[in-house]
């Protein structure tokens, strides 16, 4: 039954740049958290330099979507397919942009003494990070099963930012000199929760496009 | 003939508040088959039409749409060696059963033509064809106005009304088909059937005959058969989607051109075959 | 490459002009054959022709005279002929065409097709002994009948024809407004077809004015004007006939100027059709 189509070679093409683009938010994030693990500012700053390729990218896929929806008039699973990836790209960019805060942070923070704390963010980027990665591959795969699982670990991202929250919050008060720092931890911290929200968001439009299920806010 | 006086009209033009729509079933099919000669081109189809909806059928040449379609008012009777098996329901009535008068049956069940076919007559004469031969009117001047009335519905008036003794054929394409969408609704028809009424039109005169078709099912239930898939996206409020003399799937239009239930459907809609 | 393209254009062309100038040839030659035979008899008939001649009636040779009742006689022939043979032809035409289907619909067409090759003289001879011989007198009633025959299977295969050329999608248009069938027919599908039924009656009309042996048994010619319609009538053809095979020279110019009469007047009839039954819509 299967014909070849131009739309096919449309659709995968599309396919490939958002996956190129999610590729560019993980690596952003991953970087920018061994950046602030491992005190390496000069790969903080490649992270900010090179968010311009990010955004670039996303405008790519915006108007490609734009373009495949006006030209080939898409239906059924193509049309919920290039939804997906028009609301998709914004999300992934975003993505990348908290990476970039977490670089910025990185790099002002790399300039101050080490801190301890730092080991229960790094907990908390591996969990973003593995979110962010499963979540790439059940889109891919139109998994909506995974993509299911993936939304409801994300309690736990958030059970760990409360508990960072709370941790912060205590050492600025036991120790007022480094309250500063800490609170930059604390944005880091944030913006780590944020990810694993839109984390979320990337997997709600997997089973929107898997099953044309809308499972957003329920 | 309970026709005529009863129901008040709505004016078509009017932007009348929208309304709920009924769910009263209009057509109901059960079990239709449909055979020329040996072959089967129908089978076992059960669909039903709510009142005042557009309904789409869609589906590649030779599936069936348009025989079935056909079937609603009997048109199949004209070809020799047809048979039916199965029930057509129009307001609980088979239009089947034996001494069902087919000449009432048309009257009440409208159709519109892929070819658009004004006789060779005036404009006027071509609306005022149903209504002399049914005997519709009573005077010249009520039939002056239901001719007026159709044409106005059909969204022709103000293009012919200074030339309604000129000849249809003098019309261009888009116009010859609205023309033939009034001559059917002269009659005022409870269902109109439109096969492919826009597949020989250029595009704008296509967006004037959907309008027509968005404005119009406000009184009419009106079933369309479309190549058009856009066209069946665009004017319908529900879609069947027919493949080799059987249903397929019938839904909301939304639902069949976001998330059809059958993986066929999906394969069509997407254009990966046929 | 170039080169071979331009030597498949030659012959193309060639080719091209050759058949351009054959098929301008073979035109040439039926128009010219028929522009002959016309300007022959135009120049041998013009001289015999005046007002006396085409009013009179047949005198003795030397004498004059005319052709006055044979043009009265041939137009009523063509009345009583159309009065009978159109209705009639375009009755079965009808049936071929919206009815006649299956086996009775083939067995008339066939017999239909039979009678358009029967020879003329045969339906002469036929009416002769059916009508003639048991009322014991030649009549206009009897020719007229005799060029009926003649017209009802030309003009019954012309409007089948011209009916079935009418689109099926007309018929079902006015079937879908509950017209019963022969409401389609009578209102909508033959006046579709008025113009080309017309062509057909005139092109039986045309074929029967010609005719002359089926009226040499029925109508068998009179040197007076008509006074019933029960009584032998002159006709052009057979007046020119007469005259054509008589011995003197003064006939023989009539004979002339009585064929470029009878062509002028189907000429005339030819126009009037044409003209009452142009497309209105």
């Amino acid at each position: 039954m299967d014909t070849h189509r131009h739309l096919d070679d449309e659709l995968s093409s599309l396919r490939d740049r958002v996956l190129l683009l999610g590729g560019e938010a993980e690596q952003a994030l991953e970087r920018a958290m061994y950046s602030l693990s491992e005190r390496d500012s000069e790969v903080a700053q490649q992270v900010l330099e090179h968010d311009d390729q990010v955004d670039r990218l996303e405008v790519e896929i915006d108007r490609q979507c734009i373009d495949i929806i006006a030209l080939r008039q898409p239906a059924a699973r193509d049309l919920r397919f290039v939804i997906s990836v028009a609301k998709m790209a914004p999300v992934l960019e975003r993505i990348a942009d908290h990476a970039c805060n977490i670089a910025r942070a990185a790099i002002d923070l790399n300039n101050e003494p080490e801190l301890k704390s730092v080991l229960d963010l790094s907990r908390m980027a591996e969990h973003a990070l593995i979110m962010l990665r499963s979540a790439l591959d059940a889109f891919t795969s139109s998994d909506a099963a995974t993509a299911r699982e993936i939304i409801k670990s994300d309690s736990e991202i958030n059970d760990l930012y409360n508990h960072t929250f709370h941790r912060l919050i205590e050492l600025m008060v036991t120790e007022p000199a480094t309250a500063t720092r800490d609170a930059r931890l604390l944005f880091v911290a944030k913006h780590l929760e944020r990810i694993g929200d839109y984390v979320t968001d990337i997997c709600e439009l997997t089973v929107y496009m898997a099953e044309a299920a809308f499972i957003k806010h329920t | 003939m309970p026709v005529q006086t009863a129901a008040p009209r709505i004016e078509v033009r009017a932007s009348a508040p929208v309304e709920t729509i009924s769910a009263r079933t209009k057509v109901a099919v059960r079990n239709l088959d449909f055979f020329y000669g040996r072959v089967q081109a129908l089978h076992q189809i059960s669909i039903e039409i709510p009142e005042r909806i557009v309904m789409a059928f869609i589906g590649p040449s030779g599936c069936g749409k348009s025989t079935f379609l056909r079937t609603l008012n009997r048109m199949n009777d004209v070809i020799p060696g047809t048979r039916v098996g199965g029930e057509v329901l129009i307001d609980d009535h088979d239009v089947y059963a034996p001494g069902t008068d087919v000449v009432d049956l048309r009257r009440r069940v409208g159709m519109v033509f892929q070819k658009s076919n004004p006789f060779p007559k005036s404009i006027f004469d071509n609306v005022a064809y149903g209504l002399r031969i049914n005997r519709v009117t009573g005077s010249g001047s009520e039939l002056e106005g239901r001719v007026e009335q159709a044409l106005k519905d059909a969204a022709l008036w103000n293009e012919v009304k200074d030339r309604l003794k000129t000849s249809a054929l003098s019309l261009s394409g888009g116009q010859q088909q609205r023309l033939c969408i009034a001559r059917a609704l002269a009659i005022r028809p409870e269902v109109l059937l439109m096969d492919e009424p826009a597949s020989a039109l250029d595009p704008i005169a296509t967006s004037k005959i959907e309008e027509l078709i968005f404005d119009l099912k406000k009184q009419y239930t009106i079933v369309i058969v479309t190549h058009n898939m856009q066209q069946a996206a665009r004017v319908s409020d529900r879609t069947a989607f027919f493949l080799l003399g059987k249903l397929i799937e019938v839904n909301a239009t939304e639902k069949i051109f976001t998330a059809p239930n059958v993986k066929t459907t999906e394969d069509y809609i997407t254009g990966r075959f046929g | 490459m170039a080169a071979s393209f331009t030597n498949v254009d030659r012959i193309r062309r060639a080719n091209s002009a050759f058949m351009t100038t054959l098929t301008a040839l073979c035109t040439l030659m039926a128009v010219g054959a028929l522009l002959v035979i016309l300007a022959h008899i135009a120049w041998q008939g013009i001289g015999s022709l005046n007002w006396q001649f085409l009013i009179d009636r047949p005198r003795p040779v030397g004498e004059g005279g005319g052709i006055g009742n044979a043009i009265v006689g041939s137009l009523l022939l063509l009345l009583i002929s159309s009065a009978f043979g159109l209705p009639l032809g375009i009755c079965v035409g009808v049936y071929l065409s919206e009815i006649g289907r299956g086996r009775l619909g083939g067995a008339v067409r066939f017999i239909v097709d039979t009678l358009t090759g029967i020879p003329s003289i045969v339906t002469g001879v036929f009416v002769y002994a059916t009508l003639v011989v048991p009322t014991k007198h030649f009549s206009a009633l009897a020719g007229g009948i005799a060029l009926a025959l003649i017209m009802i299977p030309i003009v019954a295969r012309t409007t089948e024809e011209m009916l079935k050329l009418v689109p099926h999608s007309l018929r079902e248009g006015a079937l879908a407004l509950g017209a019963p069938q022969w409401r389609v027919t009578v209102g909508v599908v033959i006046p579709a077809a008025a113009s080309g039924i017309a062509t057909g009656a005139m092109l039986a009309i045309a074929r029967v004015s010609g005719e002359t042996a089926p009226l040499l048994f029925t109508a068998f010619g009179s040197r007076f004007f008509p006074e019933s319609l029960n009584q032998p009538i002159a006709s052009l053809t057979v007046q020119i006939y007469n005259y054509a095979i008589s011995p003197y020279d003064e006939w023989h110019a009539q004979a002339w100027a009585a064929t470029l009469v009878l062509m002028t007047l189907v000429l005339g009839i030819n126009i009037i059709v044409r003209f009452l039954t142009r497309k209105k819509f």
